[in-house]
């Protein structure tokens, strides 16, 4: 049996697909696809082999695109990614998520949505629109985007979403009602501390199999939280910077994760040398790790959705810059290496491993 | 029947629709309505909430900026244009 790994990389100017074995060494390149749409985010479901892309176009809007033949053709809906007419209009799909048979999709301005034929209708799941919450959203500098979407393991009708400058939410009926979950994230752009929404939450991940342990990378810290989003316990001390955007958890190690801090001004790696850190205990410590990795003159940045692990025995980590390059690791960081260049800026990495 | 020019944008996303389509209706939202019914899907594409044609879309009826009301007559040449992009 041969095992193929897949790095799945979203764009300004459309999908790519980097493709190795489980040796990741060699690399090779397909696309771009999906007509070179921006594409947000790109993700595979190993239920039901599909390949899903969510993007948005300035003429057409929103769409999340698929592939039944690991991208060597895609098609693309919208239908039901709609607030209908007194809108207001759905922009674009930040995020697509595949959990207990459904397809979820993220989108700006923030909102959630759901399908339950893989993506060739949604509808929206309205109950996070209806928190009575909503009138004080207001969006950052990215848009008031839905970026984050995580299903519990087992139980369909817990989840946890985040959007950009407000927060974290949680239902535990299926969407029908959500409760914000930022109790202890600071907001240092606003009148109030620690207000009940309007947290800048950059990226909310679980730690695999581990549903009431979460992580997030917040426009202020990096957080984690022991009870399921009840409460969060604030893990910056460590690092360089309390900003930044992408997060990953080591897929074997639920108290492994990695951050890529940014500067406050420019929002590029602290002084032009790029470091990835990584914290073996949950964020009560933190190692930089930058071997391979250009450490002087670049000036460049990582978003949100643009770093992912794989799920083999020793973990792949991989991120990708606003300047078109993707760096992975074979051995869980600890030495890195540029596997792609001269991509459009990278909006989005995910992985898939196939096993033929 | 309103003749219909469709940009190449819109063709490459919607399998089977040509670049020139021949249209029987009324007014602009009439034509786009009976173009979604051989083309499902076309109408999100170039509608948005209100509903409105889409912001980054003009259609043009016989040379003349459309709305979705406006006519369209039997001889009209319709252009279904995206606006102009670089970067």
């Amino acid at each position: 049996m041969a095992t193929r790994v897949l790095v799945l990389v979203g764009t300004k100017k459309g999908g790519f697909i980097l493709e190795s074995d489980e040796r990741r060494s060699q690399w090779t390149m397909r696309g771009p696809f999906c007509q070179a749409w921006p594409m947000y985010h790109m993700v595979y479901d190993g239920d039901s082999g599909l390949l899903f892309a969510g993007g948005g176009n300035e003429w057409f809007g929103p769409a999340v695109w698929r592939s039944t033949d690991l991208g060597e053709t895609w098609s693309q809906s919208g239908e039901g990614l709609s607030y209908g007419d007194e809108g207001p209009g759905v922009q674009k799909v930040w995020h697509v998520r595949p959990a207990h048979g459904a397809l979820f999709a993220g989108v700006a301005p923030a909102g959630l949505f759901r399908s339950d034929d893989n993506g060739l209708t949604w509808n929206h799941v309205a109950g996070l629109r209806d928190h009575p919450t909503r009138p004080t959203w207001e969006p950052g500098a990215g848009g008031l985007c839905l970026h984050s979407i995580v299903p519990h393991p087992s139980d369909a009708d817990r989840m946890w979403v985040a959007i950009s400058a407000v927060g974290t939410f949680f239902t535990a009926d299926g969407g029908a009602t959500w409760t914000p979950q930022n109790r202890g994230v600071r907001v240092v752009f606003g009148p109030e501390l620690y207000p009940e929404t309007g947290q800048c939450v950059h990226k909310l991940l679980m730690a695999p199999g581990k549903p009431d342990l979460l992580y997030q990378q917040n426009h202020c810290g990096v957080y984690r939280s022991a009870d399921g989003g009840a409460s969060w316990q604030e893990v910056t001390p460590g690092l360089p910077s309390e900003f930044g955007f992408p997060l990953a958890i080591h897929p074997h190690d639920p108290r492994t994760i990695y951050v890529i801090p940014l500067n406050g001004e420019g929002r590029f790696v602290p002084g032009g040398a790029v470091s990835v850190w990584r914290s073996k205990d949950g964020g009560d410590s933190w190692d930089e790790l930058t071997e391979g990795l250009p450490r002087h003159d670049a000036y460049l940045g990582v978003l949100r959705e643009a770093m992912a692990v794989d799920t083999l025995d020793r973990a792949g980590i991989y991120f990708g810059t606003g300047t078109g390059q993707i760096f992975g690791s074979a051995d869980d960081g600890n030495t890195w290496r540029q596997i792609a260049d001269y991509l459009p800026p990278i909006y989005s990495v995910e992985t898939a491993i196939i096993e033929d | 029947m309103a003749r219909v020019h469709v940009p190449q944008s819109l063709t490459a996303i919607l399998p089977g629709l040509p670049s020139h389509v021949w249209v029987e209706a009324a007014s602009v939202e009439a034509l786009i309505d009976e173009m979604e019914r051989h083309w499902p899907g076309l109408r999100f594409r170039v509608c948005d909430a209100g509903p409105v044609i889409r912001q980054h879309i003009k259609v043009f009826v016989d040379g003349e900026r459309a709305t979705l009301a406006t006519s369209v007559g039997p001889d009209s040449d319709v252009h279904i244009m995206t606006a102009v992009s670089g970067g």
